[in-house]
């Protein structure tokens, strides 16, 4: 077994020996259901598609995925595992990438669990499901995105809640950055160029287009180099931090 | 014999503060090396920086033979290491926990089994394979961690107060473990306990304030007691001042002392010059003036004296002494 499986298999069991794994994943199932039906307008669209229901991720995974990664590395650094796992022979790089993929896994898990709903607007109509199969791509991606972030902020503190606070800001303004609000803070004083930038940051533009099927290369590339980003500063911060 | 351990020259700063100062350190197989100082004194971060967790400012660490800046996976991998505090992931059990590390050791099959029995046995963990680590007490926290270290059969095994936090007859269980494991091994031991460094290490290093104060065996370390080869005798209270009186004039004494009074005796330490062995001089002196002795013997030195006086005095010398 290679060591990024066994980190996989230590971190991903850890989730469902606390209660963490199910408080999230029904709390996630709840909010999901709330906002496809009542804010969404499931129903009342008439449509036979899950746009109500991928429309809000991005904002329900601002909310839950901190709440999922603020413990992956302050809580080794706190609890001093950090000193066993980084003295073991493991790479950074086996170590990052193991936690990350158990806790992605375990969002994967969360999300598959909404399959109800898929056979609801079966059984309701004829939704194209290749649509939906791409809007749950696109959300695991996005998801992915949210968590690389997350484990990273954790890295940097031993503290879970400053840990959370912190994600949710920066998943926060990588879901608004699209937005004027954010965009029209920036144009006052630097160039279109970094401006356009900015707003290609956005995990809305990019969700958004591959939910509706349109699965364009430049989407993907834009989730992975974004994972790859985070996952790369997540190990400066543990190099930087773990003597302190 | 090789050098299993070699830390050469070994430099750690944290912004203004130098933590460690320049340590050099040779380990053979079968030596067990105790580290003493006081509380900061950098043992703990020597430690870390030999075990690869956290990288020299400068200097080098070699571990059988691999360089722990350039190959750490190879050197992690011989290495055994039990760090301050015993941490373990808690909500695991010690069952789940010692196979997570028996599979990232890269242990198989029967050969994994067997480590696992095996350890499982030498540390006495049966009674609480299947309790997750938090509810554990501290005692069975340090044997969990202890157990993991020692796991791989490892060639090099450091471990960080490795009995602290247990009762007397558990400290004597890792001691003897440590002793029985020690002339396949090349072991470090940092401990605050004086007599723990009699009981198990062959070679004794002082350190404080980053700095290596003293490295030798531990008889070298008692040797450089005042009480080396003092002679300490109970005589009755009559004929006490006689008694001491006619001690002083020996010719290689330096001091009686009066360390202890009961109601009808009193108990004296003589101290030689040099730390000379002056115990046929007292016993002779005994027995010219009739004097009988109640109970005589030599103390070897005082351990946590030569400790005082290294890591309080010496250290503004910043010399190392090797002997």
């Amino acid at each position: 077994m290679s060591r990024i499986q066994t980190l996989f298999k230590r971190e991903f069991r850890g989730y469902f020996a606390t209660p963490v794994a199910y408080v999230f994943i029904v709390i996630f199932l709840f909010l999901t259901g709330i906002f496809t039906f009542y804010v969404g307008g499931f129903y009342e669209r008439s449509q036979a598609d899950l746009e109500p229901f991928f429309r809000y991720h991005p904002w329900l995974y601002m909310l839950l995925i901190p709440a999922i990664s603020m413990r992956l590395w302050s809580e080794e650094r706190k609890s001093g595992t950090l000193e066993l796992l980084m003295t073991l022979p493991v790479s950074l790089f086996e170590a990052v990438v193991g936690k990350f993929l158990a806790a992605w896994a375990f969002t994967a898990i969360a999300l598959a669990l909404t399959f109800p709903l898929w056979l609801t607007v079966n059984y309701l109509g004829n939704p194209d499901n290749t649509v939906i199969a791409a809007g749950y791509l696109g959300s695991l991606l996005m998801a992915g995105g949210f968590l690389a972030i997350g484990s990273c902020i954790s890295a940097l503190t031993k503290n879970q809640v400053i840990a959370f606070v912190i994600s949710f800001v920066i998943c926060f303004a990588f879901n608004l950055s699209g937005f004027p609000l954010v965009l029209d803070f920036f144009r006052g004083w630097a160039p279109q160029a970094i401006v356009d930038v900015i707003g290609s940051f956005s995990f809305l533009t990019h969700f958004n287009s591959i939910q509706k099927g349109v699965i364009d290369l430049r989407d993907l590339i834009y989730f992975a180099t974004l994972i790859a980003f985070w996952l790369y500063a997540n190990m400066l911060a543990i190099d930087a931090k773990k003597s302190s | 014999m090789e050098n299993l351990i070699e830390v050469s020259d070994l430099h750690k700063s944290f912004g203004q503060l130098k933590a460690v100062d320049g340590v050099s350190l040779q380990i053979k197989r079968g030596e067990v090396l105790g580290f003493l100082g006081p509380n900061g004194a950098g043992k703990s971060t020597t430690m870390k920086m030999i075990t690869g967790f956290i990288a020299p400012s400068s200097g080098s660490v070699r571990v059988c033979g691999h360089d722990v800046a350039s190959a750490p996976i190879a050197a992690k991998t011989c290495i055994g290491y039990l760090p301050e505090g015993a941490p373990a992931y808690g909500e695991m059990t010690p069952a789940a926990f010692l196979d997570f590390i028996a599979d990232i050791r890269g242990l198989a099959g029967a050969r994994k089994e067997a480590r696992i029995r095996e350890v499982v046995a030498k540390i006495h963990l049966d009674a609480v394979m299947t309790q997750t680590i938090e509810t554990l007490s501290k005692g069975f926290k340090r044997r969990v961690g202890l157990a993991q270290a020692i796991l791989h059969d490892p060639e090099v095994l450091i471990l960080d107060e490795p009995t602290d936090g247990l009762d007397p007859n558990q400290k004597h269980e890792v001691r003897s473990l440590i002793g029985e494991m020690a002339p396949h091994k090349a072991i470090i031991i940092s401990t605050h306990i004086l007599e723990e460094v009699h009981a198990v290490c062959t070679r004794a290093a002082i350190i404080a304030r980053g700095r290596l104060l003293f490295a030798g065996t531990p008889a070298e370390l008692e040797s450089r007691s005042r009480y080396h080869n003092a002679v300490t005798l109970t005589v009755a209270n009559a004929i006490t001042d006689a008694v001491t009186a006619a001690l002083r004039a020996l010719p290689d004494v330096t001091a009686v002392e009066t360390r202890a009074s009961g109601a009808n005796q009193q108990r004296l330490t003589v101290t030689p010059r040099d730390g000379v062995s002056i115990l046929e001089q007292v016993q002779r002196a005994g027995r010219d003036g009739g004097w009988p002795f109640d109970q005589l013997f030599v103390e070897s030195g005082h351990l946590d004296e030569v400790f005082r006086t290294i890591t309080t005095t010496a250290g503004s010398a910043g010399e190392v002494t090797r002997t």
